[in-house]
């Protein structure tokens, strides 16, 4: 194989709301096929990290770098960062999938139109050919049979993998996950998280926030520990599961395994 | 009770009380199409990030909501051609009160008490959209436009719909007050009938049932539009 190239860069995000600092400088590199792990405990400013990456929050300082484009930042009038370009960040967002802990289906949509819906009005393309896509990913994760079904008649593992298919369908350079399995019973986690390790399998690019260690130590090539808004450990997930240097890691780890 | 009135041509007052309700029904319309509008700019006005532009909005909702309709009615009409015949005195040597037109005037004053139960309305819908469905349409790519267009306006469409049915009734019931200067609406028209037939309980009655007959009729229009509207929504 040859030299991949970098998919994502966040360089020394910091982000505060109000007094609280709750990102105090973090980076991230993530090349091409890239699976990266991001676990800690609540509070650490893991899914604030996420968040800021596609600027759905906008770091206060620190920058991203995305398929080799910087996201430009300014300040408004109070000195408040606000988006520099909001083409430049719906071009970039179009490029990043996400899948969000509360699915956030559309409500108001069937399941294949909320999968068309992207591909149709942001990246405006033709509706046969999204329809197919559309379809064919929905079997990918294993609900062909309900295209009109709204979101509401599905159960929780459904919805999320329709959102997984939804993220997929605009065809994204890197996916990110926010604790896709959190808001979900026990019994759906395995559906979701089997079509995350198919995915990772066919060599997506994906950042995931996650409580489930099991799938961030099969899963990932890297792993990064947060605490108090900072990379406390970062490694291989093998050394970092196995042979934690931190003493906080070593403390995160026995309590939740 | 004597049936002949009610005939259609010289005789009866039929026709008279049909017209009547078609008046009242269009001057419904017309003000509740201008209290959407209105609704509309004053829940932008009212979700601003400016300052003065969510103090204008609740300024006009709290006075406008604050005060009867009646009043609002003799304040432009009366007050409105006075002043507008002292203009006409000062500026062209004219004189004499000028009388507004009845049904842009009626309209205007129920449609600006519609407009402002309408933006408390269409506010209320606006804030009650879960942030998750605008947040994924963010995070998908959508412009702020099309997030308003496909996801926002169609989700606060359906939230706003029961809210707007009560506004549509209460706009149908303020017409009525449009009579006082002179529209020959239902009301109007029921109190002319029964001065010149000396049968006010018919004509009132009448009246009456013909304002059921229009809210019940759209009150079926609206319950249907709610059951379409919320098709995806659990209702259980």
């Amino acid at each position: 194989m040859g030299e991949k190239n970098t998919a994502l860069i966040a360089e020394d995000i910091h982000k505060r709301f109000g007094d609280n600092e709750v990102l105090k400088g973090i980076s991230l590199a993530a090349k091409q096929e890239d699976v990266i792990s991001i676990i800690g405990s609540s509070g650490s400013g893991k899914s604030t990290f996420l968040r800021c990456l596609n600027f759905l929050e906008v770091p206060d300082s620190g920058c991203v770098i995305i398929g080799g484009e910087e996201v430009t930042v300014r300040q408004d009038r109070h000195g408040k960062p606000v988006i520099g370009d909001m083409r430049q960040i719906e071009k970039i967002r179009s490029q990043i999938g996400m899948v969000f802990q509360g699915f956030n289906l559309w409500s108001h949509m069937t399941v294949l139109e909320n999968v068309m819906e992207g591909p149709l009005h942001v990246l405006k393309q033709n509706k046969t050919e999204v329809c197919d896509r559309a379809k064919a990913l929905l079997d990918k994760v294993g609900i062909a049979d309900k295209f009109s079904a709204y979101p509401s008649e599905l159960s929780g593992g459904q919805q999320q993998r329709v959102a997984i298919a939804r993220a997929l369908c605009m065809e994204p350079k890197v996916l990110l996950f926010d604790e896709p399995t959190s808001a979900l019973d026990p019994e759906l986690v395995g559906e979701v998280l089997k079509v995350m390790r198919k995915l990772a399998k066919e060599g997506c690019t994906m950042i995931v926030v996650t409580h489930e260690m099991g799938f961030a130590r099969e899963v990932s090539n890297q792993v990064l520990f947060l605490h108090d808004g900072r990379v406390e450990e970062q490694n291989t997930p093998a050394e970092l599961f196995d042979n934690p240097k931190s003493e906080r890691c070593r403390g995160f780890l026995k309590m939740i395994l | 009770m004597n049936f002949g009135l009610l005939g259609f041509g010289i005789e009866g007052w039929g026709d008279e009380m049909l017209r009547g309700a078609v008046m009242t029904l269009l001057v419904s319309m017309a003000a509740y199409g201008l209290g959407i509008l209105l609704g509309i700019l004053g829940t932008f006005l009212k979700l601003s990030r400016f300052f003065i532009c969510r103090l204008l909005a609740d300024i006009y909702t709290t006075i406008v909501r604050g005060i009867p309709e009646l009043l609002i009615i003799y304040l432009v009409f009366f007050g409105g051609g006075i002043m507008l015949a002292r203009i006409n005195a000062l500026v062209f040597g004219g004189s004499g009160f000028i009388n507004l037109p009845v049904f842009v005037t009626g309209m205007t004053c129920i449609g600006f008490s519609s407009g402002a139960y309408s933006a408390e309305v269409i506010r209320g819908a606006v804030l009650a959209v879960p942030k998750g469905q605008i947040e994924a349409a963010k995070a998908i790519g959508m412009t702020p436009f099309t997030i308003f267009k496909r996801v926002l306006g169609p989700q606060t469409a359906r939230l706003a719909l029961p809210g707007m049915g009560n506004v549509w009734q209460l706009t149908l019931k303020h017409t009525s007050l449009i009579s006082v200067i002179g529209l020959v609406e239902i009301m109007r028209q029921s109190a002319v009938a029964s001065g010149s037939t000396r049968e006010p309980f018919t004509f009132y009655a009448i009246g009456g049932l013909l304002y059921l007959g229009i809210t019940s009729i759209s009150n079926r229009g609206f319950s249907r539009a709610e059951k379409w509207a919320a098709k995806g929504v659990r209702s259980e």
